[in-house]
């Protein structure tokens, strides 16, 4: 099926963690073939590749598949050096790490909780949510840089950089507002900066058609957080 | 080896901070230790995580890193002998899915279950047992997920070790079924018998009574 050294990225066109993935790639420059699941019908190859949890990104270079986007990431990183994502120097490595592993944690799943939760529970979510905003906020201003990974893009950027394109939908979505320009500055700046270079702009989902998924799938959540609830 | 400085902020019953020390014992580093009282932190702490407020922190030339795993890599990357992470990319992936696994599947299983009872509980111990038999599948039939010897991912899961024999023992549950997951169950005994990791595992007494009593106290917020 694969030849040796062909790249296959298994992905779904509205998902953020693949979006990582195809950033990655393509500031790289490595060639790749593009494989679209459907998240509510998966493929038993998908299944195959990923058998622990199920999901897309896959990435299948050799033969071989790599789940988890962030490990996705580090091991693009490692085989690939050009452009490379990381620094060198293993205390800025660790701080990226910890960046990254915050964006994931703190930022993005605090904006989606703040969109699919209700009531008190959507007060707490979007006060966490402006909170994580804030951490993110100070780390830029202190670092002082274009992006956190100074003057290109790097492994914090790409990471987090799914909320530059989503996050404007997740709050049209919630009826939330995270993201006070004049309250956050410098993350404002980072988004547009962000999503200004062609490669991070080119083939980002339609506005519209992540509104319709993501209204649906805000729902599906809900639902599945209140029958966890009641069981 | 002597430790340029390097100093340690932990607490003696978290896994979290058990990764670090096994890393650092397993290479041999010399590190000055500072055990936390998790309710009245140090200054220091809050200092150094200030984003978490948390232990682990690893604090080395006067910088300070947090996050567990980010602090194993950190360690594997400048003391460069007795690698924990192998060489080769995809079994780097490798040992970081699995490191990860534990703790968004395992991690809230195996802590979740200590406060059910009942039905809850049964279904809890359930849920877990799931968890535990992917975690399994990831050994591949191995010895240990290093392979010949322990690596990252040992490391890092190591303390469900002890942690998951004292809670089938404290909520009379059962996880590790030396029928059922005979490889994980192997794995156990061989991460308890490791002479470097056998040291850093807390008495098994002290982790008892302290899981009974977090268990009292957090059943007895519940019925409240």
């Amino acid at each position: 099926m694969e030849e040796a050294g062909g790249v296959k990225l298994f992905g779904f066109w509205v998902s953020p963690f693949a979006q990582r993935v195809k950033w990655a790639l393509k500031l790289k420059g490595i060639q790749y073939e593009y494989i679209e699941e459907d998240k509510y019908n998966k493929s038993p190859l998908l299944l195959k590749l990923n058998p622990v949890y199920g999901k897309v990104p896959v990435l299948v270079h050799n033969g071989k598949p790599i789940s988890e986007s962030i490990i996705i990431l580090e091991y693009i990183d490692a085989v690939w050096k050009q452009a490379p994502l990381l620094p060198q120097d293993p205390y800025e490595r660790a701080q990226a790490h910890f960046w990254a592993k915050f964006a994931e944690e703190k930022v993005r799943q605090s904006v989606v909780e703040a969109m699919c939760s209700s009531g008190d529970e959507k007060q707490k979510a979007v006060k966490l949510a402006v909170e994580a905003f804030e951490e993110f906020e100070k780390e830029l201003k202190r670092r002082g840089t274009k992006f956190f990974g100074g003057e290109t893009i790097g492994f914090v950027d790409i990471v987090a950089g799914c909320i530059s394109y989503q996050l404007p939908v997740h709050e049209e979505v919630g009826s939330i507002k995270i993201l006070d320009s004049s309250k956050f500055p410098g993350i404002s700046e980072w988004i547009r900066n962000f999503l200004n270079h062609p490669l991070i702009n080119e083939g980002l989902p339609q506005k519209d058609q992540m509104f319709a998924y993501y209204s649906k799938r805000s729902k599906e959540i809900a639902y599945q957080k209140m029958s966890h609830k009641t069981v | 080896m002597a430790g340029e400085g390097v100093k340690l902020l932990g607490y003696w019953g978290s896994p979290f901070a058990l990764r670090v020390r096994s890393a650092l014992k397993l290479k041999g580093i010399e590190y000055e230790y500072q055990e936390e009282d998790l309710g009245n932190k140090s200054p220091l702490l809050l200092q150094s995580n200030p984003v978490y407020k948390k232990i682990p922190v690893l604090l080395h030339n006067g910088k300070s890193i947090s996050e567990s795993l980010v602090i194993l890599e950190y360690i594997d990357e400048v003391w460069k002998h007795n690698p924990l992470l192998p060489e080769d990319p995809y079994e780097r992936a490798r040992s970081r899915f699995w490191a990860k696994f534990v703790d968004e599947k395992c991690v809230p299983a195996l802590v979740g279950t200590i406060s059910k009872v009942g039905e809850e509980l049964e279904k809890g111990a359930r849920e877990a047992r799931e968890h535990l038999k992917t975690l399994e599948s990831g050994l591949d039939g191995k010895r240990c997920f290093g392979g010949t010897k322990i690596g990252f991912a040992d490391v890092a899961i190591g303390w469900i070790a002890y942690l998951a024999r004292i809670e089938q023992e404290a909520l009379k549950i059962q996880l590790i079924d030396q029928q059922n997951m005979p490889v994980l169950a192997a794995w156990i005994d061989y991460v308890l018998e490791d002479p470097v990791m056998k040291e850093l595992m807390p008495p098994h007494d002290k982790v008892f009574k302290h899981m009974i009593d977090m268990r009292e106290k957090l059943i007895a917020v519940v019925s409240n």
